[in-house]
């Protein structure tokens, strides 16, 4: 099976054939988009045993970053996640979050 | 009051957007479309969100959304009220939609404000949300009539002639207020469930509504992008930036006014006001701080509160 063709490329088009306006078609298509790789260093590290789900870090993620996963844990029933294909690394989760659950690591550490 | 835990899972603005790591504009537009009570549409001004939201031939909006000029976005958005109106009337479509006029500073304060001020005048039942990040960042931090007094911007570069921008910012939300709608607030995103009730606020109100949001840029205030909601906080903590909502032509302030912090708590977080914190500076440093207590005790006036920093 041949690999789906990104958005980006199957709008190669002529400009006879580009839709009128510049108008886009498939609402959030950046999640296609690797913004991950702009990481530079560091990543976050969600401790789940720290973590008290008080969802702050969701919130506050410019990146839509942090995801809400319907996993229990323990006494909770939600797990905060974090989505490297998107978080840019900017830091803003670990630095907001009120018990120091979340940790800038090395990119290269191996996170559960 | 909005409680985290029970706010929308759904995510109306998705990852994979260009704009910085760190950028306060861009939680801002999240969080505002977590308030959305159902169906709502966006007109966006040029700027870095429509810019880096909208890199051809993607889009990081799960809603409708159109593109318009910095001078036309207010006129856009009534338009698109009209649009729907009409094709309700015409029975090709049912049930309200939310509009929502989204501009930085430099298409609200200065170029959209025209057509802003038609829009508030004439009642159009849209909210318009001015994402201030305090200078025009999209094209390389040029000064706006949003930019606080001090701030260096490459338009107003501190050096040997100017200690940076020489003006005050523009009362941007009496401006609106002035025109006698319903609701205005100031807010903030480091106060983010207090700037969540205000949009929801603004969305239920009939007919215009102005909500103006503080965003740190960590690109244009040189700020470390991991104190982006420690600045939008530490911003209000200060009085340079007080929130406040003014609904029906009364002001009432967001926080008890309790003690200010510091002005160089602020400071001294971000380049754009590094010079202001050197000796030879002081005097200015000193004109700023007492711009902003005045600025702050003439809020408290106007909502009624005592007249005091301490
Ligand atoms: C009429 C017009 N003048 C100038 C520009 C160039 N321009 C594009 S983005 C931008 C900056 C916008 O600043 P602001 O509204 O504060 O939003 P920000 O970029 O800070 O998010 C400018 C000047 C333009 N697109 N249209
Ligand atoms: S580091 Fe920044 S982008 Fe990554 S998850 Fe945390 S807040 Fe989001
Ligand atoms: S320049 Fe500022 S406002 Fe623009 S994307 Fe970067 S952080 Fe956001």
């Amino acid at each position: 099976m041949s690999k789906e063709k990104s958005l980006a490329e199957k709008m190669k088009l002529p400009w006879k054939k580009m839709p009128i306006a510049g108008i886009m078609f498939e609402p959030g298509s950046t999640v296609e988009y690797r913004t991950g790789e702009w990481r530079i260093e560091k990543k976050p590290a969600i401790n789940q045993d720290k973590c008290i789900r008080c969802f702050i870090c969701w919130i506050v993620c410019p990146d839509v970053s942090i995801t809400r996963q319907p996993k229990p844990y323990k006494n909770y029933t939600e797990s905060v996640e974090v989505d490297y294909y998107h978080c840019k690394g900017c830091g803003i989760c670990a630095a907001e979050c009120p018990v120091d659950a979340i940790e800038m690591v090395e990119e290269s550490k191996v996170v559960p | 009051m909005v409680v985290l835990k029970d706010l929308t899972k759904e995510e109306l603005y998705a990852p994979g957007h260009r704009l910085c790591a760190g950028c306060g504009p861009s939680i801002s537009i999240r969080m505002a479309l977590k308030a959305a009570r159902g169906p709502i549409a966006a007109v966006n001004a040029t700027g870095c969100v429509e810019v880096s939201t909208t890199i051809f031939p993607y889009t990081a909006w799960r809603i409708p959304w159109i593109h318009a000029l910095f001078e036309n976005t207010a006129a856009v958005a009534s338009g698109l009220e009209y649009a729907y109106d009409a094709l309700e009337k015409r029975g090709a479509r049912k049930g309200k939609v939310d509009i929502i006029a989204i501009g930085g500073d430099g298409g609200t304060f200065d170029i959209g404000i025209q057509a802003l001020s038609g829009m508030l005048e004439r009642g159009h039942d849209i909210v318009y949300l001015c994402y201030d990040n305090e200078a025009y960042m999209n094209t390389g931090i040029q000064r706006s009539g949003a930019t606080p007094r001090g701030a260096a911007t490459t338009t107003t570069p501190a050096g040997r002639v100017i200690p940076g921008k020489r003006e005050w910012k523009k009362d941007f939300a009496g401006i609106c207020a002035a025109h006698g709608i319903s609701y205005v607030a100031t807010a903030s995103i480091g106060f983010f469930s207090d700037y969540m009730d205000k949009m929801k606020k603004a969305i239920e109100v009939d007919g215009p509504a102005v909500i103006h949001v503080l965003t740190p840029c960590p690109l244009g205030w040189r700020s470390n992008p991991a104190d982006t909601i420690k600045l939008a906080k530490v911003a209000v903590q200060t009085g340079l930036f007080p929130i406040y909502e003014v609904i029906n032509g009364k002001y009432k302030m967001s926080m008890k006014p309790g003690t200010l912090l510091p002005i160089e708590e602020y400071f001294k977080l971000q380049g754009r006001f590094s010079h202001l914190l050197k000796p030879e500076l002081k005097d200015e440093l000193e004109a700023i701080k007492k711009g902003a207590e005045a600025n702050y005790k003439r809020i408290l006036g106007l909502a009624g509160e005592p007249v005091t920093t301490q």
